[in-house]
């Protein structure tokens, strides 16, 4: 069914009883030509990938709880490309462009929102990192500008420029092609849109343990039954480790709990994504009206999809230190993922130690954003068992040699 | 509805009339009122538009659950867009107005929206405005949605936070709470008991039943009153909004202006103990055109009656599916008001009877299936609760409706327990706790004043007896009432067409979730964010169980298999000022001060913070740039002399028998040949090999080090040095003491250093044949402790004299005297830049490597295996393309390119980053510019002139080695 | 808030304390090892879904290093025990 304003007059006369289903929920096939592991953004788009640029026919996606609910459904929507090595920039900037056309080839309205993200500077040396950072990416072709206090003033108003600030703004840059969109809605594009192509989704399906021809992965065992599969792949964020250890390997990853907040719904008051490296914090304003923030992990690491109070403080305590006319608003909720933070703070894509299975995983605090990519090199790793160009730098080897993609300690900038 | 205030009863004091404004008009209320009590006692109708159809909106319940009546309130210096009516008390000159609906509230031009309700069905949004781009949409359409307009202007307020240990913890001052209190009270527990209410008793302050033989609401005073006696800590106002881990719970504050010069105030208090005692709230029955303002909770209506004496109408209808609502029905009908009772029970039993005897018209079997008027309610139709027959149009100006009572299971859930479907309850009930708490009245589903009593007094036994403390204590109280006819689930009128409202913020009708289902989007939790039910700022508390029945209907499943969604924090909306508390400004994070502040003060400094310190950056002078400053300073060093102070270096003192090997096993470098009373430059690598922090250690004696890390590294490297000891090498006999603080560190240096050193009276044999360059002497000057290095960043020769840092302001204005000049972190930058010196964090980052700087030496002439040694020798440590350590001379002597411009190789549209420059100056010494950076391949580049890239600009540089000024190090010593 | 008992100063604050990560076998001699085995050692975490056994630090009290057993899903502390146990 094809959405459209014309559609939603039509479904409308008629009660609205006649829409279609936006995604099928099958009973799950024994047998399947991939099966990708993990009903989020990533997983969903892996699916979605395989089918229509690998044209692999029988695709299933297995998701534990429901679709979306994982990170894709709990982050804070912000995209953005402005990395600092070359290796990331060409991959996260694919992502931005596939998020440029997603609306328009799912035929399902992201609400992709381009209204910039802006990263605070609040010493010399950060505007030093930062010019840095911009001319790397410039020479990568990404879409960044350099500021400078006055111009973010011009932008933020409501940024904190009073003389006693802890954290002076002495500028910052700018990606005017970043900014959010709707997460669920990218889950649930993704879901129609491979549900519509063949791919079964199987929701409440939860996975056990792997199946195992010698050392070769050929299929896993689940809630619902053994399943088996040409190729696996696993796009399970937080719980990487845990289906790793299912399959014998151990992953450079921890998990950590990744505190969000909202506050109550204002009138329009705050129009770009604001970052400040000197207190970690990031926020936007939803179509909603919501302040959209977070800042850093949890201490510790932990698989409860929530946070403790003294981090969710420090939070808040950076926000209201960026934005002091924030401190009159309320807190309307918090909640946490889990996210699998990796050692140089890059993802790994490709093959596993376990022939067969594949994954995509360690994107850590910035999953959303690499959601279509990281379902489009997954797909591609599991449909042709190679690397693509793009991901071959983030194979898991690159820990033995020692060429880390280090974005943290390249650009400082906050994740 | 005409709601008025009733000539006498309530818990107001009618002596304190308080004035108040509702959108600019005066009104006025009683102390004792609540915002929402006093516009209601004033007739006021319409508050609020929904968000979605602009439909007009009314008060609809009492407390927190409140969904419509989000207002805009100012009192003084405190603004909250978006108010929750029901829970700010009235106070004078309080201004209140609403946050929606244009030109006004009550005439909303927006209104015509709803005549294309059809066309906007739940997640509407995501299947359109896709042509032309979202982008042309979303602007209007953000100015559509949002609540209040939160002001611009910093807050003025200061908020407050408090921790707190106690043995018991009560939350919730109703029935249940205040027995449990009263029983962990008398046993010699640290009570404490909080209740979100201004006034604590809960339920009590408008039930009619006696406890021990006095009026509820007077026994709960007296109960609290003693429990405050007894030194309970009694909070009101108070929310508790989170259950954390470890039994903590998070409690919100919240403080009128006259509480005094805080704000809301943020507790954070573990309990050994914790009794939730914290209710239940009523759930509407739901039916057609169920959002008009003047539908309203039952209870709430009765509490309006009771507490605050008003009379929300005079013509009542009332639809239930249980006995709660006879209370109801039989005070308004005691208060001279008309009512009309449509119970779905066939029999409604012996409260129905009851009610009859008193003047209630009850209709059996039925239920009310529509209801009429525009922004008021004019009349309702009551049919037979199955949709069959006909309706009767009965004229009234309320519907009250009651469908039951959801407990407040928030804190439960959030502490980590589980939740069950209790059918015979019709809620979800606890079922299985994991935290340590009790659980009391009607939060687990005790129904009934006496029953909700015993369970709170039985909770308090339990609570006390898991703290080992035995008490005995009669329970209060009060007679049994009879036993209720048990509710009939009935959730929603089965009629379709008509709207019937579930989420009457965010617009939510049964119909949308009809469509969830139908479009597969049958999860609780796909439920929630296509429709957005539950979303809203009352967080669903009066129309999640409603919804969820709907979709397990629809779906074939129960309520129990189809679930509940996770209960999030806050329970209720929060404070975010509180929560930051007092970290705000310089106490966000504490920077630290020089010991000598005062002097760099009086000279002038540019201060600026430099990883954790606030140290001088320059000391520019009258109309002098700070560019010119540090111009300045820089070749008055190279020329006479310079003082800098160097106190936020490191000073760890590093003790023991195994000093040595354990440096040795640490640092790149070797120590164990550092000879006692020289010092060596040093570096200390991650065990991934990265460079984490350079710095200077000196041999004071065999088994005694000082380490000087750098300024921002030192509490790193002391952490890093006890990690190892501790866990790796923990039969070596050292220990380390941070004395960082102890000493001031001043510098002094330049070719003219010998005439100041010669001013200072000391015991220390200055002589270069005693103190060479990199040695370290320890005696006095002035007559107290000091030290006196040979030690230099400047490439002058240099002497750092350390003293206690109480004697640092006496001993820098004696050095500043000799006249040398003082100079600041940017113009050593300058000067170290000059000779090639790298700054850690500066020219170094996350990914260099020693042999990256070309300080491979130590490593060659070390057999230890130290922190780091074998990442330096993995492939990519070892590739020949890494970016090296060089210096830069730029074609053009005179521009200094930025810091952060690159190197790079530009074909066309092609480009491609060499590196970066990490440092650069105008140097003074060379009369020209000079970079450093870190270039791929870059000691194999030296003469090759590269591209230099910053936004677009280019030039051109030549490689070159990083020591442009005195490679010989003759200055050292000269 | 977790309370958190160090083996040397019994029950404090969260906040007094620092985590250090799973406690890894560092190879010796280093020099012996593989590229594998030492990325391995420095990179490679089991990251438990559960019980885990961690090395924390009570940094702002009396700087000790300790173990502590805990789950990593509910945050209730089993045990902590001195290194030296």
């Amino acid at each position: 069914m094809h959405y459209s304003g014309l559609q939603l007059l039509k479904q409308g006369l008629f009660g609205n009883t006649r829409w279609a289903q936006a995604w099928r929920s099958p009973q799950p096939q024994k047998t399947y030509d991939a099966i990708v592991i993990g009903g989020g953004a990533h997983g969903l788009a892996a699916a979605y990938y395989l089918s229509t640029v690998h044209k692999v026919k029988r695709i299933a996606v297995l998701e534990r709880g429901w679709i979306g609910g994982g990170n894709t459904g709990r982050n804070t929507t912000i995209v953005r490309s402005n990395y600092f090595f070359a290796e990331s920039a060409a991959m996260y900037d694919l992502s931005l462009r596939l998020y440029e056309g997603l609306t328009q080839e799912l035929n399902y309205n992201i609400m992709l929102s381009q209204r910039g993200v802006l990263n605070l500077a609040h010493t010399e040396h950060d505007m030093e990192l930062m010019t840095r950072s911009v001319n790397a990416m410039q020479l990568n072709g990404i879409d960044v500008d350099l500021l400078t206090a006055r111009d973010v003033q011009r932008e933020v108003p409501l940024l904190n420029f009073a003389p006693d600030a802890r954290f002076p703004i002495h500028g910052g840059f700018v990606q005017r092609r970043g900014g959010v969109a709707r997460h669920d809605a990218v889950a649930w594009a993704y879901a129609r849109g491979a549900s519509a192509r063949g791919v079964d989704i199987i929701q409440n399906c939860e996975v056990l343990g792997f199946r195992r021809d010698g050392a070769r992965i050929i299929g896993v065992d689940t809630s619902a039954g053994p399943i088996a599969a040409g190729a696996v792949g696993m796009s399970v964020a937080g719980h990487s480790g845990v289906l790793a250890a299912m399959a014998g390997f151990r992953l450079p990853i921890t998990s950590y709990a990744l505190q969000a907040m909202v506050s109550e719904p204002l009138k329009p008051i705050l129009d770009t994504v604001v970052m400040s490296t000197g207190t970690g914090m990031y926020v936007s304003q939803s179509d909603k009206g919501e302040l959209v923030f977070g800042a850093g992990l949890d201490l510790y690491p932990s698989y409860a999809q929530r946070g403790n109070l003294p981090t969710e403080q420090t939070i808040v305590a950076g926000m209201l230190e960026m934005f002091p006319s924030f401190r009159r608003l309320k807190l309307l909720r918090q909640w946490a993922g889990i996210v699998d933070v990796c050692w140089d703070y890059s993802p790994i894509i490709g093959p596993t130690p376990a022939p067969g299975l594949f994954m995509n995983c360690g994107w850590g605090t910035g999953g959303f954003k690499a959601s279509p990519v990281g379902g489009w090199l997954l797909a591609h790793s599991m449909a042709t068992g190679r690397h693509h160009d793009l991901s071959a730098p983030f194979d898991l080897g690159r820990f033995s040699s020692g060429r880390l993609v280090d974005e943290a300690a390249g650009a400082g900038i906050a994740h | 509805m005409t709601g008025a205030r009733l000539p006498a009863g309530g818990r107001i004091d009618r002596t304190a009339p308080l004035p108040f404004t509702w959108n600019g008009r005066a009104l006025q209320g009683y102390a004792g009122d609540t915002l929402a009590s006093a516009l209601l006692a004033n007739g006021v109708r319409v508050v609020g538009r929904s968000f979605k159809y602009h439909r007009p909106r009314g008060i609809f319940a009492a407390g927190v659950e409140e969904p419509n009546a989000i207002l805009d309130v100012t009192i003084g210096d405190r603004h909250d867009p978006n108010a929750r009516a029901t829970l700010v008390p009235l106070e004078p000159g309080l201004a209140a107005k609403a946050i929606s609906g244009w030109p006004s509230v009550a005439h909303d031009l927006y209104r015509g929206l709803d005549l294309l309700q059809r066309f906007l069905p739940a997640g509407f949004y995501y299947k359109t405005f896709m042509a032309p781009h979202w982008k042309h949409w979303e602007p209007g359409i953000r100015r559509m949605a949002g609540l209040g307009q939160a002001r611009t202007t910093p807050d003025p307020l200061l908020y407050e936070q408090r921790h707190a240990q106690v043995d018991v913890l009560v939350v919730g001052a109703g029935p249940a709470g205040l027995a449990a209190a009263r029983v962990a009270s008398a046993a010699g527990a640290a009570v404490m008991l909080v209740d979100e209410n201004p006034t604590p008793g809960g339920t009590l302050l408008w039930n009619e039943a006696e406890i021990d033989d006095q009026p509820a609401a007077t026994w709960a005073a007296d109960c609290v009153a003693g429990l405050v006696r007894a030194g309970v800590t009694v909070l009101t106002a108070t929310t508790a909004f989170a259950y954390y881990d470890h039994n903590t719970l998070g409690l919100m504050q919240r403080r009128t202006p006259a509480a005094g010069w805080a704000a809301d105030r943020l507790w954070s208090v573990q309990a050994r103990q914790v009794v939730l005692a914290t209710g239940a709230l009523e759930r509407p029955l739901v039916f057609p055109h169920n959002d008009r303002p003047g539908v309203m909770l039952a209870s709430a209506v009765l509490r309006y009656l009771r507490q605050h004496a008003v009379l929300v109408g005079r013509a009542v209808v009332l639809t239930t599916n249980n006995d709660s609502a006879y209370e109801t029905a039989i005070a308004l009908r005691d208060a001279g008001a008309t009512v009309t009772v449509a119970d779905v029970r066939a029999s409604p039993g012996a409260a129905a009877t009851a009610a009859r005897q008193r003047g209630v018209r009850v209709i059996a079997g039925s239920v009310v299936r529509d209801t009429g008027g525009l922004d008021a309610i004019l009349w309702a139709d009551i049919g037979p609760a199955d949709a069959s027959g006909t309706a009767e149009r009965v004229p009234c100006d309320i519907v009250a409706t009651a469908g039951g009572w959801t407990p407040v299971v928030h804190l439960f859930s959030q502490s980590g327990g589980r939740l069950r479907w209790d059918e015979a309850a019709s809620a979800f009930l606890p079922e299985i706790g994991r935290q340590a708490h009790q659980l009391a009245g009607a939060m687990q589903g005790t129904a009934g004043l006496a029953a909700c009593l015993a369970s709170g007094h039985r909770a308090g036994i339990a609570a006390c007896a898991a703290l080992d403390r035995p008490v005995t204590l009669r329970a209060p109280r009060t007679p049994e009432a009879a036993a209720p006819t048990p509710l009939q689930p009935y959730w929603h009128v089965p009629i379709k067409g008509a709207r019937q409202w579930l989420d009457l913020q965010n617009d939510v009708t049964v119909k949308d979730v009809g469509l969830a289902a139908a479009e597969n989007f049958q999860s609780v939790e796909h439920l929630k964010r296509y429709t957005t039910l539950g979303m809203a700022t009352d967080q669903g508390k009066t129309s999640n169980v409603n919804g969820l029945a709907v979709m397990a209907a629809l779906t074939g499943r129960g309520i129990g298999e189809t679930g509940t969604t996770t209960f999030r924090l806050p329970y209720a909306p929060v404070s975010l000022g509180a929560m930051a508390g007092m970290r705000f400004a310089a106490l966000h994070t504490a920077v630290r001060a020089l010991p000598a502040q005062a002097e760099h003060d009086a000279a002038g400094a540019e201060m600026r913070e430099y990883g954790g310190w606030m140290r001088p950056a320059c000391y520019p002078r009258a109309q002098e740039s700070v560019a010119a400053a540090i111009r300045r300073e820089a070749a008055a060093v190279r020329a006479e002399a310079g003082l800098f102070d160097g106190s936020s270096l490191g000073k760890i003192v590093v003790e023991g028998p195994d000093a040595a090997k354990v440096l040795d096993l640490i640092y790149y470098n070797a120590i164990a040949t550092l000879k006692p009373g020289r010092l060596r430059y040093v570096l200390l690598l991650r065990e991934s090999g990265i460079v984490y922090d350079d710095g200077v250690i000196a041999r004071l004696s065999p088994e005694r080090f000082l380490l000087s890390p750098s300024s921002s590294h030192t509490a790193g490297v002391l952490a890093m040095l006890e990690l190892w000891r501790q866990t790796e090498y923990p039969a070596l006999r050292v220990a380390f003491h941070d004395v960082t603080a102890a000493w001031a560190t001043f510098a002094v240096c330049g070719p003219r250093v010998r005439d100041i050193l010669a001013s200072i009276p000391t015991d220390i044999d200055l002589s270069d044949a005693a103190l060479p360059h990199m040695a370290l002497a320890e005696g006095h000057v002035f007559g107290v402790p000091a030290r006196i290095a040979r030690v230099s960043f400047t490439g002058e020769r240099s002497y750092e004299i350390s003293v206690p840092a109480g004697h640092a302001g006496a001993l820098w204005r004696h050095l500043l005297a000799q006249g040398p000049t003082p100079y600041g972190i940017e113009s050593l930058s300058v000067l170290r830049a000059e000779k090639g010196y790298i700054l850690i964090g500066t020219d170094t980052d996350g990914l260099t490597m020693p042999q990256d700087l070309g300080l491979s030496g130590p490593l060659r002439a070390k057999t230890v295996d130290f922190v780091g040694r074998r990442s330096l020798t993995t492939p990519d440590g070892m590739r020949a393309d890494r970016r090296q350590f060089v210096g830069l001379l730029p074609e053009n002597p005179n521009f200094v390119p930025e810091v952060g411009t690159h190197a790079a190789v530009i074909e066309g549209r092609q480009k491609r980053s060499l590196g970066w420059i990490t440092s650069s100056a105008f140097s003074p010494a060379l009369g020209r510019s000079i970079a450093l950076g870190m270039i791929e391949a870059g000691r194999a580049r030296m003469g090759e002139t590269v591209t230099l890239y910053d936004r677009g600009r280019l030039s051109k540089a030549v490689i070159c080695s990083p020591v442009f000024h005195d490679p010989a190090g003759a200055k050292l010593n000269g | 808030m977790l309370t958190i008992s160090c083996p040397w100063c019994g029950p404090r604050a969260e906040a007094e304390f620092s985590f250090g990560g799973e406690p890894a076998i560092r190879p010796v001699p280093a020099a012996a090892v593989s590229d594998a085995q030492w990325a391995d050692y420095l990179y490679l975490r089991t990251n438990p879904k559960g019980r885990s056994t961690e090395l924390w630090c009570h940094a702002c009290g009396c700087g000790q290093w300790f173990r502590m057993d805990r789950s990593t899903v509910t945050h209730e502390i089993f045990a902590t025990s001195r290194l030296s146990a």
